[in-house]
């Protein structure tokens, strides 16, 4: 239980900066500081930045969005998961732009506030439900118990993921010499539910990430370690820790300290898996990891990161 | 083999696969009236060098099908709205048709089409993604859509519980397009199968699959297929 207060407490620090070329007052204003829920989505954080800027923003329509390093950000994407899959050295406070002008509809899917999130979250819902249950019908009108119910009776069949893939093409020792991601198109998005038998007790994380990218794993792979998270440690996360991203910020920490890649297929390499802003160790019952890690749409999001060999063409 | 009784109406990817090809090939052999559809072949990551370590995934592809659907009616209104802002000496008129004006219109009013036909994972039916636009590539939004296949509206969509239109971005391509959703798709397809007196076994199942998957969601977009083409087995 410790461990999913403490997905839903989790918060990332933000200090969001209005882009310059909606600044209309001298000196400009200071960036906002907030605490972001992870399982939040950005443009619900409108109701408090709109009246923040809102004496230095220039007349006409507000349509709120976001950009990290300029690159847009995925509104439909919750925050916890752009924050681990677009920094890789985890940034606090993390540092975006807010714009309320010249949303980009070319990249990004229209945003019309709250009710578009609602509404985005609302599909995410029924595309989880239906990939638990088979179908799409009254899961809104299920009480907290019964989708509750629902969602442990998953454990015989498919459970919805959404993994993220990103590449580099090296070593890195410091994750902060990472290049940033600059655009969408390097980042691969699958959105596969994993099968899991009710007669595989042991099935792992290790087993769920085999199904999803069989190309980063070879079949005689012997030797898989990662360092992070194990089971214990995550059960013994206190509870009496409000800032509970603090508590992760220190396993973070010691994972990287250890850090082993994972060793696979010759072709590419996994460096690096995020959920929920922690690093699970591969051999983690994957059944643990989705009661604990998923979010309020009963989707798991995990973050990779891979190594490719240099490309030599295009 | 699959017992058609216990089957839900869903498809493999695999399947999707091969019932793509054959679709795309009844298309084209009966020389329809619209362009054939095309395999894009979607490296899962693009990024990767080794595409031979990779399934390969795609989609069914038919594009810049051209939709014009202006009638008797539309021509009036048309023209009324072009005078109203332009000639103020023409308005109120309705019986006189300002050719003029209407070819102008005509001109800048070329809609294009390009619809995608792809798999989802989650439901493990294809499903169809639309986008509209001008001659000059600027899209369409969804009420100028519906205003030309009046079958897509919102209102038409939500007289049948299967279906209903959002925009979302394209799985592939990773831009924003519309897509008709899929919830439910695996309920009819089985029952169209079903209805089949002849009760075929699963591979013919699969070739017939996405043609009789597209005549009644191809309908909803104003893409009728013949009937004969139907029929042909």
């Amino acid at each position: 239980m410790e461990a999913q207060k403490y997905v839903w407490d989790g918060a990332i620090p933000l200090q969001i900066h209005l882009h310059e070329s909606q600044v209309t007052t001298l000196p400009p204003p200071p960036p906002a500081l907030i605490l972001a829920p992870r399982i939040g989505y950005l443009p619900l954080l409108a109701s408090l930045l709109k009246p923040y800027f809102s004496s230095t923003l220039p007349p006409g329509v507000d349509t709120i969005w976001f950009d990290y390093n300029g690159l847009p950000l995925k509104w439909y994407i919750p925050t916890g998961v752009l924050f681990d899959l677009l920094c890789a050295e985890p940034e606090r406070p993390w540092n975006l732009t807010v714009h309320f002008r010249g949303y980009p509809g070319t990249v990004l899917i229209p945003c019309e506030g709250e009710d578009s999130v609602k509404w985005s979250y609302i599909n995410s819902l029924k595309e989880a439900a239906y990939i638990m249950n088979g179908n799409c019908k009254n899961v809104m009108n299920m009480s907290q118990s019964d989708q509750l119910e629902l969602w442990h009776s998953v454990m015989n069949g498919r459970v919805p993921v959404r993994l993220y893939v990103w590449s580099v093409s090296e070593d890195f020792d410091d994750l902060e010499d990472m290049p940033k991601v600059d655009s969408w198109e390097k980042i691969s998005y699958i959105n596969r539910p994993v099968e899991i038998h009710k007669e595989d007790k042991c099935f792992t994380l290790h087993d769920a990430l085999k199904i999803l990218v069989p190309e980063f794993f070879s079949n005689d792979l012997m030797n898989v370690k990662s360092a992070g998270v194990d089971f214990e440690d995550a059960l013994r996360i206190p509870s009496e820790d409000v800032s509970s991203d603090k508590v992760v910020e220190d396993h973070v920490q010691n994972a990287y300290e250890h850090r082993e890649a994972c060793s696979i297929s010759s072709s590419a390499e996994i460096k690096l898996i995020r959920i929920q802003g922690i690093e699970p160790k591969l051999e983690i019952p994957f059944s643990w990891v989705v009661n604990n890690l998923m979010n309020p749409d009963y989707f798991l999001h995990i973050c990779v990161c891979v190594k490719v060999p240099q490309q030599n063409s295009t | 083999m699959m017992d058609l009784l216990h089957w839900d109406g869903t498809l493999s990817a695999k399947d999707f696969r091969i019932g793509a090809v054959a679709f795309a090939q009844k298309w084209e052999s009966l020389n329809f009236a619209f362009p054939p559809w095309v395999w894009v072949p979607c490296p899962k990551h693009p990024w990767l060098a080794s595409p031979e370590l990779l399934q390969e995934e795609g989609y069914l592809s038919m594009e810049k099908i051209c939709i014009s659907r202006l009638n008797e009616e539309d021509i009036d209104q048309t023209t009324q709205i072009d005078t109203d802002e332009e000639e103020a000496s023409c308005s109120g008129n309705k019986d006189v048709i300002d050719d003029a004006t209407l070819v102008q219109r005509n001109h800048h009013e070329l809609h294009y089409y390009d619809f995608h036909i792809v798999y989802s994972n989650t439901f493990r039916v294809p499903v169809l993604y639309l986008r509209a636009y001008c001659s000059d590539g600027q899209p369409l939004q969804l009420d100028e859509i519906e205003k030309e296949l009046p079958t897509c509206s919102s209102k038409e969509l939500s007289k049948s519980k299967w279906t209903f239109i959002t925009q979302e971005e394209h799985p592939h391509l990773k831009r924003p397009w519309y897509k008709l959703h899929p919830c439910g798709t695996g309920e009819w397809m089985k029952l169209l199968f079903l209805n089949d007196t002849a009760q075929p076994k699963f591979e013919v199942v699969l070739e017939l699959y996405l043609l009789s998957w597209f005549s009644v969601v191809g309908q909803v977009v104003g893409l009728r297929i013949p009937f004969k083409m139907l029929n042909d087995r």
